[in-house]
């Protein structure tokens, strides 16, 4: 055996020293498989042709809208519906466009983002890995409020934010998120740490046994994907949410997607379907653009064991 | 430096019991291997040292200290796990240094017993990777590592070699005895393995039930068992159990199985037997004599049927046919090529080698 045979070896290959005496040849495409890209096309079909026209009508002029030929590709291709939905766009009264709720929602996602994530890890961390009393009793209450509807607590809890001062701010928004968040995100975290080996907490606790320095220095590093699951859940539903920003929102403290159908209920004259569709495109980006950059992390975050039982 | 003292430690959980009333003295300086079956609550005893888990009643108490109530990181131990335990996102310096968290000393000494323990088990090439590039023999280092820069007086160890593969495995043996001798600490070590045990252990306790069955040095234990057990569990090949009975008449003790008579005329019996009290025999197969050659100290001769034989290199034992049973007989493996199926032997069995026990109670009689 050669030195390089040997390095390669090491590294855990086998050199190839001929062509195998039995090689299977590729399968063909089956029936089955035909069947089922008939079936995928046609599901794809489903979400694309709407796409397709929000897309090309976003970028149409008014003009060539009123012809009525749905499918025509834009032209003149114009930004202009793009720039008034953002920009000028009238909801209700004022005609500030869909920028007022995109950085309301900015402000909203943010600290909610931080307070949910933060509350849920830790207090996930203490029931999975500490021996906190009750600790089951909590377990099954998280449980059952992790299930109740918004809708069956909203009037005691507009009534409680009144209370509180917080009601139509946008931190008042903002907590109201996080809040609601806690029962199912603490869960989320809980099952995830009780996958953690036991022998390490055990290291943990005789190397250092400080509550904090084993979340910060050993737990939360081994949090990578559970945080990106978590992030992604947290800023698709935050964002999309619509009921509770409309129902806790004040005047000037909506988020986008109250705006957006604000602006689309509002009309004066006839429909501007160009800036109807631009606002609601420019609404999806957020999310859509946290998919592509977190995507791969996401199914790497689930097939990790992140979301289990 | 610390001497270990479990009092009256139960331990249940649940309704179940895994430890009753168990005493334990650790001298120090000691090697004291627990060891057992799997199951037996040698883990379960260890965890309790190391504060990882509470007694349900006892006491424990480390040099004058009662610890009983302690966090572990205020015991003054160190313990290496089964699985290694290593924190997967830090290098192996920062896992090292992690181990000393809990301690108040300043940066300089802690790089300092970083590369002290780096020295010391070798893996100073290793101290920037992560525990996922390095192999099972390497981590193990890191861990003893991990244990080792706190400077303890006491070390717990709970299987620490059972990942590995055999090689690695009689090698680090080998370390962790040396480091033993030249830290001159305590080591409280938990294996289900003997060969480990009667090799690394100046004491060994071993365990059953949740019970300690006997406390000893590893030659006491493997030349005078004290119940049925312990003479079951140490040895390997096992040591051949044989039920039979005593017959005391005329000045002589014997004791007759399956057709065969022994001269027990030389054993050391605590008390004398009464004639017609149901024994069990205890044989290891290292001391039959060999094959045609008649003992002059023997305690009898067995003349019987070979069934099959077994040869491991450099050792070879043979499994003779005895009454609705098997015995087995170590033989010299350049001689047993000359046995088939079905050939008498003659073995004889040395007088001073027998192994009495009660057959209702278990103990050595
Ligand atoms: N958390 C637990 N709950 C209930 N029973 C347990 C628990 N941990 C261990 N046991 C039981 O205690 C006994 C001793 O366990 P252990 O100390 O781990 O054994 P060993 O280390 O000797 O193999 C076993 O029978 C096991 O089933
Ligand atoms: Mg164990």
């Amino acid at each position: 055996m050669s030195v390089a045979d040997v390095s390669l070896r090491r590294a855990g290959e086998v050199p190839v020293e001929r062509a195998p005496r039995f090689p299977r040849k590729p399968k063909g495409i089956s029936g089955r498989s035909i069947a089922i890209i008939v079936f995928l096309t046609i599901c794809a079909a489903f979400f694309c042709v709407p796409l397709y026209i929000i897309i090309t009508t976003s970028f149409k002029t008014m003009e060539q809208v009123r012809e009525g030929a749905i499918f025509s590709l834009p032209a003149p291709f114009t930004l202009d519906a793009w720039w008034s939905a953002w920009d000028t766009a009238c909801s209700g009264i004022r005609c500030d466009g869909l920028k007022v709720g995109f950085w309301n929602s900015m402000a909203i996602l943010f600290p909610s983002l931080i307070l949910s994530i933060a509350l849920s890890s830790v207090t996930g961390y203490a029931l999975a890995l500490w021996n906190v009393r009750w600790a089951n009793t909590f377990l099954f209450v998280l449980f059952i409020c992790a299930f109740v509807p918004f809708q069956i607590i909203m009037i005691p809890l507009i009534i409680l934010s009144s209370g509180l001062k917080v009601y139509g701010t946008i931190w008042g928004i903002a907590i109201v998120h996080a809040v609601l968040a806690m029962p199912f995100l603490t869960l989320v975290f809980r099952n995830y740490y009780k996958g953690i080996p036991q022998e390490i907490m055990s290291a943990a606790m005789m190397d250092s046994g400080s509550f904090w320095r084993v979340f910060v220095e050993i737990i939360l590093p081994m949090s990578g994907n559970i945080l990106i699951v978590v992030l992604i859940l947290q800023i698709t539903s935050i964002w999309n949410d619509f009921l509770l920003g409309l129902t806790f929102g004040g005047l000037g403290t909506q988020p986008m997607s109250v705006v957006l159908a604000n602006v689309v209920i509002t009309t004066t004259g006839e429909a501007a379907y160009n800036e109807n569709m631009a606002a609601a495109l420019l609404t999806a980006i957020p999310p859509l653009f946290i998919y592509f950059v977190l995507g791969k992390f996401f199914v790497q975050g689930i097939t990790a064991g992140a979301i289990k039982g | 430096m610390p001497r270990v003292q479990f009092e009256d430690i139960i331990k249940t959980y649940g309704r179940v019991t895994v430890l009753k009333n168990l005493d334990l003295e650790i001298d120090d300086g000691e090697f004291l291997v627990l060891l057992g079956p799997s199951g037996c609550g040698k883990t379960t005893l260890l965890n309790l040292l190391a504060g990882l888990l509470d007694v349900t009643a006892g006491r424990i108490t480390i040099g004058e200290r009662d610890v009983t109530d302690l966090d572990p990181k205020d015991r003054g131990l160190a313990m290496v796990f089964q699985s290694y335990a290593l924190y997967p996102t830090k290098t192996v310096r920062g896992n090292l240094k992690f181990g000393l968290a809990s301690q108040k000393i300043d940066g300089a000494e802690v790089d300092r017993r970083i590369a002290w323990a780096a020295r010391m088990l070798q893996i100073e090439p290793l101290l920037d990777r992560k525990p996922a590039q390095l192999s099972g023999g390497q981590r193990q280092r890191v861990a003893i590592g991990r244990a080792l820069v706190k400077k303890v007086g006491l070390f717990l160890f709970d299987e620490p070699l059972s990942n590995l593969d055999a090689k690695l495995r009689t090698e680090m043996r080998l370390e962790i005895k040396k480091l033993h001798d030249e830290l001159k600490s305590t080591i409280v070590y938990v294996t289900h393995d003997q060969i480990e045990a009667m090799t690394m252990a100046t004491k060994i306790a071993v365990m059953d039930g949740g019970v300690i069955q006997q406390f000893g040095t590893p030659d006491e234990i493997y030349s005078r068992p004290r119940n049925l057990f312990v003479a079951g569990f140490i040895g390997s090949p096992a040591m051949n159990l044989r039920a039979g009975k005593i017959t005391n008449g005329g000045g002589t003790v014997t004791a007759a199985l399956d057709g065969v008579t022994l001269d027990l005329g030389r054993y050391g019996f605590a008390s004398q037997p009464a004639d017609g009290q149901p024994i069990v025999v205890g044989l290891r197969p290292e001391h039959f004599g060999a094959p045609g050659q008649a003992l002059a100290d023997a305690a009898g001769t067995f003349s019987l049927p070979v069934q099959y034989t077994e040869k491991t290199g450099g050792d070879a034992t043979g499994y003779l046919k005895f009454g609705d049973g098997l015995i087995a007989a170590r033989i010299d493996p350049e001689q047993i090529g000359r046995f088939r199926q079905g050939d008498t032997v003659d073995v004889s069995f040395p007088q001073g080698k027998v192994h009495v026990f009660d057959a209702v109670s278990g103990a050595r009689l």
